[in-house]
């Protein structure tokens, strides 16, 4: 069994299932002899050669909207933006053609394709390498969402995508690319695309997130632990369709919600968790529901991103004001 | 057969790789030799600035730095031949045009350190736009610029630079669309340097040259050696001044090599081979105007040797200005979201303020 790090395993799984089904293609920038500026395809071009792993003339609207073509004539592709600051050119593609033309065709066209995009901040990069935009796909209908959060979850999840007759956006967070390594069996078990992964079970508060902001979470959770405060840690990892029931058992055992990403605020994807528990759980709820969250700025250049990034300590005081109010 | 179009596309050299004239009606302002001196000083300059910048990197002193090495004689070609009232929108690696427009080392430094004010530009033009990272999009601020000028009758100039693969981009194309459409004075200088990261030209284009993608916006265009500083000033030169007389714009294809690694988070031995680079070497730029300026007797190794020091001081200076900076404060980062901070966000910033302070 592999010992893997969260980027490994995504390669782990584009190699599975290109070597299970020769429909699969990946396409992108440098993802061919480089394989990938973060090594995500390495091997693969050698393995499958140059027909199904493709270098693109650089255009990211070129990309995506070959996408929509190949997936729509029974090919599955795999595109790759190499950063998710340049995945703005693909979204004409994906918004007016990939999410809608199923629903336009009334099911006699469809996109099976996934965009896989490095995600988020804490890498010390330049400018537009460092951002958080999940939200803005989650507000797209046809769409699916994920954000995988450990090698395991990375590998299972990115198979599911694949597999799936949909659109889906594969966002893969950076920061944690690397952070450790765990046993992931190449057995091409896919994971369920429309289920929260419990990672801490808890009774005083629930901690919500997804992605590289899953690691902050569970510090802040040993740290509440020291102080006696059990708390549960819920990795979100498909945002859209969202598995709001598995949020709201949590919320029913503990009375209190905390929803951590690293997106700005306004309109983050915490605003749809904070408004279905406002409709849907007002009653279980013993206090506010708290936000740890990027600023309503754009990420800083990396001097400062440190304190724009929701960090362990604000985690933690957000969990002690919702354990003050009640 | 009746013929629809023809074309041909020039290509412009004046020195060999050796410094050799390879033709003879060399341009007027090569008499110059005070001012090919000048030339070939910034071309020196940015070769020390950017091996201080790697060894920065290196240090960790500076986050990923996307190295010139090679581009000398485009970069400041391209610098050189524009009026400080013309707008240059620039990619990220164009420090040999900047630095003759009077960029700061230390900006540079501090920009690629993960500091805004980087962008401030205290010398250079004002109105020169800032390093443009998501490839391809300066071009249509240029050619947004450049119909500003047109409505305003202002007899200035727009010059954007891109890459070999940053010129496969729709915004490259549609820059030089409209410029075609509406005569606008837009000069669009693709730096050919034969490799995008790891991709290399081949793949971007099935098109001969990069250049007649100009032609088919309606542009005059024109290949040129980017290795040799004459000939891209030369049509530089020409470009601007059709551009400034309403003649229309230019997309000038200077054909260069990447001698470094695409940025210092690259390692291009795993895509090309040691032999390219090598060969590529005796392209050197900066090699080959010495020899051409050391023919005139306009340039000697003891001045070799004392402009590099001068230029070695000239980078500590700035290494040191830019190590000295203090980061800004964390509000800094709402500080230059709107011309008003407005109050929901004020809000926010107070926090961030109370929580730097631990409260
Ligand atoms: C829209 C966009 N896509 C991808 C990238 C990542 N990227 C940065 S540089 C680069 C290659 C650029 O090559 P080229 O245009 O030839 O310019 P060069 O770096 O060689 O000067 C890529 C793909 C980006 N910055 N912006
Ligand atoms: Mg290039």
């Amino acid at each position: 069994m592999a010992q893997v790090t969260l980027i490994e395993a995504v390669t782990m799984a584009l190699a599975h299932e290109m070597a299970r089904d020769p429909s699969v293609v990946v396409l992108g920038e440098d993802v061919g002899v480089n394989g990938g500026v973060f090594r995500a395809t390495v091997g693969l071009q050698e393995k499958f050669g140059e027909l199904r792993v493709i270098d693109t003339p650089l255009d990211e609207t070129t990309i995506a909207g070959v996408t929509v073509g190949l997936a729509a004539q029974g090919m599955k592709p795999v595109a790759e933006a190499q950063f998710e600051g340049f995945i703005y050119p693909m979204m004409e593609q994906i918004a007016c053609h990939a999410a809608r033309m199923r629903n336009r065709t009334r099911g006699r066209l469809s996109v099976p394709a996934v965009w896989r995009a490095p995600w988020g901040g804490g890498i010390h990069a330049p400018e537009h390498h460092s951002e958080a935009n999940e939200h803005l796909f989650t507000n797209i209908p046809g769409l699916r969402v994920v954000l995988p959060s450990s090698p395991s979850r990375a590998y299972g999840l990115l198979l599911a995508a694949i597999r799936d007759p949909d659109p889906v956006i594969f966002f893969e967070p950076k920061r944690i690319y690397r952070q450790y390594k765990e046993e992931v069996p190449d057995d091409g078990e896919a994971l369920p695309l429309d289920v929260c992964f419990v990672l801490r079970d808890g009774t005083d508060v629930t901690l919500v997130t997804w992605g590289a902001q899953v690691k902050e979470t569970l510090e802040a959770a040993d740290a509440l632990a020291a102080e006696g405060i059990s708390a549960e840690v819920i990795d979100v990892a498909t945002l859209k369709p969202l598995d709001f029931d598995t949020i709201h058992e949590s919320v029913k055992k503990t009375g209190r919600c905390v929803i951590v990403h690293e997106a700005p605020r306004t309109a983050g994807f915490g605003a749809e968790i904070a408004a279905r528990l406002a409709e849907q759980a007002m009653y279980d709820l013993l206090a506010p529901v708290e936000r740890v969250t990027g600023y309503d700025t754009h990420i800083p250049l990396f001097r400062l991103e440190m304190k724009y990034l929701p960090s362990v300590e604000r985690i933690v005081a957000a969990a002690k004001r919702t354990l003050a109010a009640s | 057969m009746s013929i629809a179009a023809t074309f041909e596309i020039e290509y412009l050299q004046y020195l060999d790789p050796e410094g050799k004239p390879v033709r003879k009606d060399f341009p007027e302002f090569t008499r110059d030799l005070d001012h090919m001196v000048e030339l070939y000083k910034l071309m020196v300059s940015t070769r020390v600035f950017d091996t201080k910048s790697i060894a920065l990197q290196r240090t960790g002193k500076l986050g990923t730095y996307a190295s010139c090495l090679g581009h000398e004689a485009a970069h400041v070609g391209i610098g050189s031949a524009m009026r400080r009232e013309d707008v240059l929108a620039p990619s990220y690696r164009e420090y040999g045009a900047q630095l003759y427009r009077g960029v700061q080392p230390r900006e540079v430094y501090l920009y690629w350190g993960g500091d805004e004010r980087g962008n401030d530009f205290q010398n250079a033009p004002k109105h020169d736009f800032a390093w443009s990272v998501p490839i391809g999009t300066q071009c249509l601020h240029a050619a947004g610029a450049a119909l500003a000028f047109k409505i305003r009758g202002e007899q200035r100039v727009a010059v954007c630079t891109i890459g070999d693969g940053g010129s496969s981009k729709g915004d490259f194309y549609g820059a030089i669309n409209i410029a075609g459409a509406q005569n606008l004075p837009l000069v669009a200088v693709i730096v050919n340097n034969q490799w995008a990261i790891s991709v290399p030209r081949r793949i971007q284009t099935g098109a001969k040259t990069l250049a007649q993608k100009g032609l088919a916006a309606g542009l005059f265009a024109i290949q040129v050696d980017g290795n040799d500083i004459i000939a891209v000033r030369k049509a530089m030169d020409d470009a601007l001044a059709r551009a400034r007389s309403g003649q229309g714009g230019t997309v000038i294809e200077a054909v260069t090599y990447r001698l470094g690694d695409h940025t210092t988070a690259d390692d291009a031995r795993r895509y090309r081979s040691e032999a390219e680079v090598k060969e590529a070497w005796t392209r050197d730029p900066v090699k080959r105007l010495r020899a051409w300026l050391e023919s005139k007797k306009a340039w000697d190794a003891k001045k070799e040797e004392a402009w590099k020091a001068e230029c070695e001081a000239w980078m500590d200076e700035e290494v040191n200005a830019y190590l000295k900076t203090r980061a800004q404060p964390v509000e800094a980062m709402f500080d230059y979201l709107y011309a008003e901070l407005p109050a929901d966000l004020a809000q926010q910033r107070e926090q961030a303020i109370a929580l730097e302070r631990g409260h």
